[in-house]
């Protein structure tokens, strides 16, 4: 986990941060360097989106995927349940094909 | 045996468990009240109530009360039924005595009503309460113990603090030779590879795989999933961020076997509670809320349970203690007496994962040697159990 006060990014090539405090609009935090103005109020551990997101873009937290956009989402933006939806559905037989 | 200070109580059957109870259990909703009546006089004596509500049989709530009754945390056992329900009371009691526990079963309908049922009651449990007093105490290691963990009010502090914290208490207490579960597989979409990856054997993983596809078709058939409402508020979004965040209670050990509810684990490691009911979709959801799976766990012999929230549960348990890592450290604020552990301070830069996963291993310590969690000492007892059907389990399940 690397971040100021401000922004928790769990894996380095998340394309999202976690609030660790409310985010307004018009200020910029900075992550790993990176200097992101943020877009909209960000809710305490809501997610912001790092760089500009083209609708269908796969979500990464943690290192993993955890959905894809429903709509372009631009650097500094709210990325919640209004942008972002599931993608869940398990193919088994590849998982015990790549594993054999 | 490991060294500790837990001085356990030792039953009759050879179990050890960390609290010494009376429970009383009705055997219908209808002997519900009198049950309740019988206990009132002694809130803070260890005297703790559960029950089975249904009139109809169900094996799943047969097995599930043969289990609580003969927990080792309980002493002694007092059954209430109405007496036209048809739970079989004589089982389940001979259970019990087969067990070495005292006994007693009293019938509404023949023991003349409400008023003479909660006398008699209250007279036997008064009984039991000063016997248990003298229950021989047996040293406990870490080694002995079942600990389980579960997840309830997530927000998006969840799967930062609080569950990577049990992660790392729950690898503490493997190492030391404890027996830990996590459980919940509707709130684990989306790990599933990875934890057929972990599990000791491919047929176990394999199994693990069978049982996340149930659940899948469970849960997809009911139209609904464990996600939503105060998920969102909290900052989450879909199902998969919440599992992954819940996954990271179970800390980084191999899975050994996979449990289903009353199942006790046999050998020392981490195991997966399977709790979605097999066969066709019926009775309803898997689990109503928390509580169902505390009790389902403590059915598979936890003596306490490590509970993660982030927007702040106040819940505890009937039979083991619940201890709360509180994820979010503006919900700790505001809920500080129900809360055991900040985790959330991780945020604030006031602790690290390792510091509070070491704060829960030594937490757990005390509980089990009898220090109560901030629950117990309020007085939560929670307790569900419903219908379900579940196959046996697997061959491939438990460790050889």
């Amino acid at each position: 986990m690397t971040g100021d006060r401000a922004l928790l990014h769990l894996a380095p090539d998340d394309n999202v941060a976690v609030a660790l405090r409310t985010l307004v609009p018009g200020e910029t935090v900075e992550i790993d360097g990176l200097a992101v103005t943020v877009r909209d109020a960000i809710p305490f551990a809501h997610k912001i989106a790092l760089a500009e997101l083209p609708q269908g873009a796969t979500v990464t937290k943690y290192g993993v995927a955890i959905g894809s956009t429903t709509a372009p989402i631009a650097a500094g933006a709210h990325v919640h349940v209004h942008n972002l939806k599931s993608d869940y559905i398990v193919n088994r037989e590849d998982f015990f094909e790549a594993a054999s | 045996m490991s060294e500790t200070s837990i001085q356990a109580f030792a039953r009759a059957d050879g179990g050890k468990g960390i609290r010494n109870l009376v429970v009383v259990a009705y055997l219908v909703e209808c002997a519900h009240h009198v049950a309740r009546a019988v206990t009132v006089p002694f809130e803070g004596d260890g005297v703790h109530l559960i029950g089975f509500a249904g009139c109809y049989p169900n094996g799943y709530a047969e097995e599930m009360m043969e289990a609580l009754t003969t927990h080792p945390n309980v002493g002694a056992v007092l059954l209430v039924s109405l007496g036209c329900e048809q739970f079989n009371r004589q089982k389940l009691m001979k259970r019990v005595e087969a067990s070495g526990r005292p006994v007693e079963l009293l019938v509404i309908q023949k023991a003349g009503g409400t008023r003479s049922t909660v006398e008699a009651g209250r007279a036997w449990v008064s009984e039991q309460v000063a016997a248990l007093a003298k229950a021989p105490r047996v040293p406990m290691g870490l080694d002995e113990l079942i600990v389980g963990t579960i997840c309830g009010g997530s927000d998006g502090t969840s799967g930062l603090t609080a569950n990577p914290a049990i992660g790392k208490a729950a690898d503490i207490l493997v190492d030391a030779g404890a027996r830990v579960m996590f459980e919940e597989l509707g709130e684990l979409f989306g790990c599933e590879a990875h934890m057929a990856a972990r599990a000791a054997t491919p047929e176990l993983g394999r199994a693990i795989m069978d049982a996340m596809d149930k659940s899948r078709r469970v849960y997809g058939m009911l139209d609904q999933s464990s996600f939503g409402g105060g998920n969102i508020t909290g900052g989450l979004s879909t199902i998969e961020e919440k599992s992954i965040g819940a996954y990271t209670k179970s800390g980084t050990r191999p899975i050994v076997g996979m449990l289903k509810p009353g199942v006790k684990p046999t050998a020392k490691g981490l195991y997966l509670l399977d709790m979605i009911g097999d066969g066709p979709v019926r009775w309803g959801f898997p689990n109503i809320n928390d509580n169902a799976e505390i009790t389902e766990m403590i059915a598979c012999g936890a003596h306490l349970s490590l509970f993660s929230t982030g927007r702040g549960s106040v819940v505890g348990s009937a039979i083991s203690p619940v201890i709360k890592v509180c994820a979010n450290p503006e919900t700790y604020r505001r809920l500080a007496d129900d809360m055991d552990v900040d985790a959330g301070r991780i945020l604030e830069g006031r602790g690290t994962l390792d510091e509070v996963g070491r704060e829960i291993v030594d937490l757990v310590t005390r509980v089990a040697g009898g220090e109560p969690t901030k629950s117990e000492a309020l007085g939560h007892q929670e307790f569900v159990l419903t219908y379900k059907s579940f196959a046996p389990l697997g061959p491939a399940c438990l460790p050889a």
